[in-house]
């Protein structure tokens, strides 16, 4: 019963057994799925990685070297270097920053536009809500690739005029990916309100006269959570793809800029006989998607009430 | 070589002591192309040795070929020649229309449309250098069956130099007059006496487009007409259907002009991709027959080679990738144009951050390991004919050298290390095509520039937006709305002259001429222009010669324009296929004559 975790004050009787918080609940379940857990380790690393990494590998990005060109892994250069010289180690753990903030970001940007549609289309109802569904769908319907291709041709350069190229993309691309994104959550969110809405719990905390903007923040919202962590930890994953498809068509970043799809873009010419130089970025790519996707499940497992383990 | 000594030998020529061949040889010693030396002997009187063994083609009857597939990475988008403003779209135009004549891989001129070269011995060429006389191979159709003649000559010289239709090659026909004497003659006048004369009908910027279809739309409505998407020309191919940016489509035609010719029944551009993937698809997999412009790290293509399907094709010519450094503001808005002439550069303006660019940017490293065989560096903008070569320039990397040099000038490193001067700081959007090479060569001179308190902004955009011609387009090469750019200028003629107006001010492009003009950087200079002025009309070679180096360093010089690497035209093809390629010429001048080995 989606309503039996008690949030609301009036909803906890006097338990005879030690009093477990709902959070606290949510993580013995989580911990229970292994690949989840291992996932999040993983996680967890590769996100240090990349902000503490560059602090020990001070090897420059952008060192050219021409003595060392498309070398193999070695003590010097640990995943090896390109064809300029340059360390592979420092260019992913930079471009990981970038491409994990676009990830992060842009699936903050899907998750709050998302939950605000669906929760003013659940509490709504009536014809805001079959508007707002109207413009769900219509978003739904729109090509992402070719539209984020179009608005980069259109606005890139009146935004790196105003805040650089390197942040002018980023918001661009934390804008477009966000913005195409937010409509799953805005149903999930919208179906969860219906639901919860007509709870006993609600109509109790109406009862006692909670204003409308209490119920929402204080009883709905929180029990809707779940499945919106569940579709933002996808939306990462999505977000990361998406910037690495746009780095690997020569769009987004500037070209000097090493994110992982960036890498990956000018290794492939030289995929057959400097195999390292793709790999990495490539890995670096797969265990950060992977470990999201599993942790999203894992989240999945432990923040849904119906469960009854 | 003096002036007594040519003579001397022109008349051993004429005399018949010397053969044309050898006194080509000859002159190639002391640095002369052959296109020159031909075109000296035609302007002195003896015949040119015109396209002696320009193709060894050997299949005996049309067509039974099968397919010809070609790989161009980067697409046509336009089918009318006289819009063409990249190799892809000139090419692919190629396919279908013809030029009077096109110019060999020997320099010399290969009649096409025409039935004969020019020469002062057959009366067709003046001695005063002041009109050439063209005569029309007869029986001529164009593919929807109408009758080739000197209308459609007279038609595209009017086409060309009508302003309102913004053709590409207009330079060429402005300041000619041409007169049909009959059906099948045209007679080219001159203002002025010209070295040059085989300019307009000529090669890529001489192909005859049909009267009866262009007649109502050679005005404003240029842009309009449906034939600028589906082509009737005269070529040994006719069209089939065309998807711009993607296909082009050609079938054998019957009716073709050469004998035997073409040998395949049809064939097919496709477009789009990237180089190495182009490379690929004929080296490794063998996929398509022919792939254009390689522009490849020379140790991809060694690899790809080692699978022995295929062959890379080196033929030298006179193409320049260089770096232009923006005379005017890109930054800031004029009548609705930016980078209009009417601004100026904030930096570039300053000589000194002009030389310590030059300064920075490393050639060496960038011919030893990025391009190899396709790219010896060079310090000159005008290479290839070796006797317009200049001396004078030198190049040279120096990172201390162009601190110094900002230094002295007054440009101080701010906190970030970043030099200003006056509330400008150096900070430069440096753009280019996306392409492996060319993102290699930024980064090379990025990191030097950063050394030098420089900060370049790297910008690639997709080549097929990049060398488009579309106006609408704020990307292209030709819009330049960046700082500085870096692309490779083709040298499409074995003469520098077409080549070299691309520094004169009234070629510069901008919104008047819907960017076709051709001084891309957009430099002014009246010394260059005068000496250009003087090139055009001065017969006598050497000193014509010296003309054009001197343009060379004035352009060199100034720094505005520095020259890299000069670019063999690299292409592959299978092991089988015959292509008939010049680097004077498009690389389908001669398609008619490309057959495979059985």
């Amino acid at each position: 019963m989606a309503g039996s975790i008690p949030v609301s004050a009036t909803a906890s009787p006097a338990a005879p057994r030690k009093r477990v918080t709902p959070w606290q609940e949510a993580w013995r379940r989580f911990r229970k799925h292994r690949l989840a857990v291992v996932s999040a380790l993983i996680l967890v690393m590769l996100v240090l990685a990349v902000l503490v990494g560059p602090f020990v590998w001070t090897v420059p990005i952008d060192e050219i070297d021409f003595t060392a060109r498309l070398q193999g892994p070695s003590w010097e250069h640990p995943l090896g270097t390109d064809d300029l010289g340059q360390d592979i180690l420092a260019r992913v753990l930079y471009g990981g920053r970038i491409s994990l903030a676009v990830g992060f970001a842009a699936m903050a940007v899907a998750v709050i536009v998302g939950t605000f549609v669906g929760a003013v289309a659940g509490m709504a109802g009536g014809r805001l809500d079959a508007a707002l569904m109207w413009l769900t769908d219509l978003f739904l319907s729109l090509p992402e690739l070719p539209l984020l291709l179009l608005i980069i041709y259109l606005f890139r350069d009146a935004l790196t005029g105003l805040v650089g190229p390197e942040l002018g993309v980023f918001i661009l691309i934390v804008i477009v990916i966000g913005g195409f994104r937010w409509m799953p959550v805005a149903r999930l969110v919208r179906a969860q309100f219906f639901s919860l809405r007509e709870k006993e719990f609600v109509e109790a905390a109406r009862a006692l006269g909670a204003s409308r903007s209490r119920l929402v923040l204080r009883h709905i919202l929180p029990n809707a959570l779940g499945p919106v962590i569940v579709a933002a930890t996808i939306d990462v994953a999505a977000a990361i793809i998406a910037e690495s498809t746009l780095s690997f068509l020569g769009l987004g970043f500037p070209p000097d800029i090493p994110t992982w799809g960036r890498i990956l873009f000018d290794a492939k010419d030289n995929l057959d006989f400097a195999p390292h130089w793709a790999i990495f970025p490539g890995l670096a790519i797969f265990l950060t998607v992977l470990s999201i996707n599993f942790v999203g499940d894992g989240l999945r497992d432990a923040l849904d009430p119906r469960r009854v383990k | 070589m003096t002036e007594d000594d040519l003579r001397q030998m022109i008349g051993r020529v004429k005399r018949g002591h010397l053969s044309r061949r050898g006194f080509v040889r000859r002159l190639a010693a002391f640095g002369f192309t052959a296109p020159m030396a031909t075109q000296l002997l035609a302007i002195a009187g003896a015949a040119p040795a015109a396209a002696q063994g320009t193709s060894s083609y050997r299949p005996t009857r049309r067509g039974g070929g099968g397919q010809l597939k070609i790989l161009y990475w980067q697409a046509a988008t336009l089918l009318n020649p006289q819009f063409a403003v990249g190799t892809t779209n000139q090419d692919a135009s190629r396919t279908f229309y013809e030029p009077l004549a096109g110019w060999a891989a020997d320099g010399t001129l290969h009649p096409i449309l025409a039935a004969e070269i020019p020469s002062v011995e057959n009366g067709s060429l003046a001695e005063d250098g002041r009109s050439v006389t063209w005569k029309l191979k007869r029986g001529v159709k164009w593919h929807d069956g109408q009758d080739f003649s000197a209308d459609d000559v007279v038609f595209t010289w009017e086409y060309n130099r009508n302003p309102a239709v913004a053709a590409v090659s207009s330079g060429s026909y402005r300041d000619i007059n041409v007169v049909k004497v009959d059906d099948h003659t045209v007679r080219v006048e001159f203002e002025k006496p010209t070295p040059f004369w085989a300019d307009a009908f000529v090669a890529s910027r001489g192909t005859i487009i049909p009267r009866h279809l262009f007649r109502d739309y050679a005005g404003a409505n240029s842009r309009d007409a449906p034939t600028n998407l589906r082509p009737v020309g005269t070529g040994p191919y006719r069209f089939v259907s065309f998807a711009p940016g993607d296909l082009l489509r050609g079938e054998l035609n019957p009716n073709y002009h050469m004998d035997n010719r073409p040998y395949f029944d049809s064939f097919e551009i496709k477009g789009g991709g990237d180089a190495v993937s182009a490379a690929r698809a004929v080296l490794q997999t063998g996929d398509f027959d022919y792939a254009w412009n390689l522009q490849v790290e020379d140790e991809i293509l060694k690899r790809l080679e080692a699978a022995n399907r295929g062959r890379v094709n080196i033929v030298e010519g006179g193409n320049i990738e260089f770096i232009q450094l923006n005379v005017t503001n890109p930054h800031e808005e004029v009548d609705g144009e930016r980078s209009s002439i009417k601004t100026t550069h904030p930096a570039f303006s300053d000589p000194a951050v002009r030389q310590a660019m030059a300064l920075l940017v490393d050639k060496n490293s960038i011919q030893q390991f990025i391009y190899g065989r396709g790219g010896p560096a060079t310090a000159n903008f005008l290479n290839n004919p070796p006797r317009f070569r200049s001396p004078n320039m030198r190049s040279e990397f120096s990172i201390q050298k162009a601190n110094e040099l900002l230094d002295g000038a007054g440009w101080m490193r701010g906190r970030d290390g970043i030099r200003a001067k006056n509330n400008v700081r150096l900070r430069f959007v440096f753009q280019t095509s996306v392409n492996a090479p060319r993102q290699r060569t930024q980064a090379i001179i990025k990191q030097a520039a950063q050394r030098a308190g420089i900060d370049l902004e790297l910008k690639s955009v997709t080549s097929s937006v990049f060398f488009s011609s579309d106006v609408a387009n704020p990307d292209t090469y030709t819009k330049f709305y960046a700082d500085m750019q870096m692309y490779t200028t083709t040298m499409t003629q074995a003469d520098p002259q077409l080549f070299m107006n691309q520094y004169v001010s009234w070629e510069v492009a901008n919104r008047q001429n819907s960017w076709q003009g051709r001084n891309i950087v957009r430099w002014r200079n009246d010394e260059y222009d005068a000496a250009y002025r003087e090139a055009e009309a001065e017969l006598d070679p050497v000193k014509r010669a010296a003309l054009f180096i001197r343009m060379n360093d004035l352009i060199c010089g100034s720094n505005h324009v520095i020259p890299l690497i000069s670019r063999p035209l690299v292409s592959a093809s299978l092991n089988n296929l015959r292509p008939v390629l010049s680097a004077w010429d498009n690389t389908t001048w001669l398609l008619g004559d490309w057959f495979r080995e059985t």
